[in-house]
């Protein structure tokens, strides 16, 4: 299995679960020279990240290319447990997606 | 040429699937990204682009939390809640930005309305958050120093 990109962590308390993630990824604006072709580096960034709690769509984020590298998201939804599942889905801009798994803690 | 029974039976189980599927399709285009509304140059385009409309109402009930000043614009920290019921998105517009939308957040019922992430500036603009709530659009604005460009470089 390819190394994980996306860093979780899920903590319940009470009835709500609070979900803090960070992406590994260049999130290239498209924006950018390189320094020594002068050329435009093409865009690559995570454009949909979607997360499941219980085969239940909890977040949907659609991101573009003015999201900070390392992408950082917070939410929190109702309902999780520790120990339950978190499964998320992301999609780059070149059509490569991946899913992993989070344990909620 | 003779059709056999079963080949019928099998055209009509894809043709089933291909109908199911169509059906499933409108609500699965309604969350996609939108590239008309990411490679938008202008917010206002990029509004109707998103949401069909550029009608956006300003709202005490949208909170926005971004710093006054961002020493650097490659990371600058973006926070929106909101106290409104019914919230279905919430997305975050930088206005001098080359493509002003940053991103698009779906809130599903039972998800709180309050989304952290970080964006990138530019440079010194506007930061406007939309909130989607009952088919209405909500606003907050705040205008961010921005001392080091987060684009090009």
């Amino acid at each position: 299995m390819a190394k994980k990109m996306l860093k979780v962590k899920a903590k319940a308390s009470g009835d709500k679960t609070k979900v803090k993630l960070m992406a590994k990824h260049i999130m290239e604006s498209g924006q950018r020279k390189d320094k020594k072709t002068g050329e435009l580096i093409p865009a690559l960034f995570i454009q949909n990240l979607t997360i499941k709690h219980a085969e239940k769509v909890v977040f949907e984020a659609n991101l573009g290319p003015a999201i900070s590298k390392n992408p950082y998201l917070a939410f929190s939804f109702d309902g999780g447990a520790s120990g339950d599942e978190l499964s998320m889905t992301w999609t780059e801009n070149s059509g490569k997606t991946g899913t992993e798994v989070a344990a909620i803690k | 040429m003779s059709i056999d029974r079963r080949t019928v039976v099998k055209a009509i189980a894809t043709g089933g699937a291909l109908i199911g599927a169509s059906v499933l399709m409108p609500r699965i285009a309604l969350a996609a990204w939108s590239k008309e509304a990411f490679e938008a140059k202008e917010q206002t385009a990029a509004m109707n682009a998103l949401f069909g409309s550029d009608g956006v109402e300003e709202s005490a009930e949208v909170n926005l939390k971004a710093p006054d000043i961002a020493e650097n614009g490659a990371v600058v920290p973006v926070t929106v809640t909101s106290s409104m019921s019914g919230v279905e998105s919430m997305s975050i517009f930088i206005e001098g930005n080359p493509s002003p939308l940053a991103a698009e957040f779906m809130i599903p019922a039972g998800t709180k309305a309050d989304v952290s992430t970080r964006v990138r500036m530019g440079k010194t603009t506007k930061v406007t958050a939309v909130v989607k709530a009952n088919g209405k659009l909500y606003s907050a604005a705040k205008e961010v120093k921005v001392t080091i460009g987060g684009c090009g470089g």
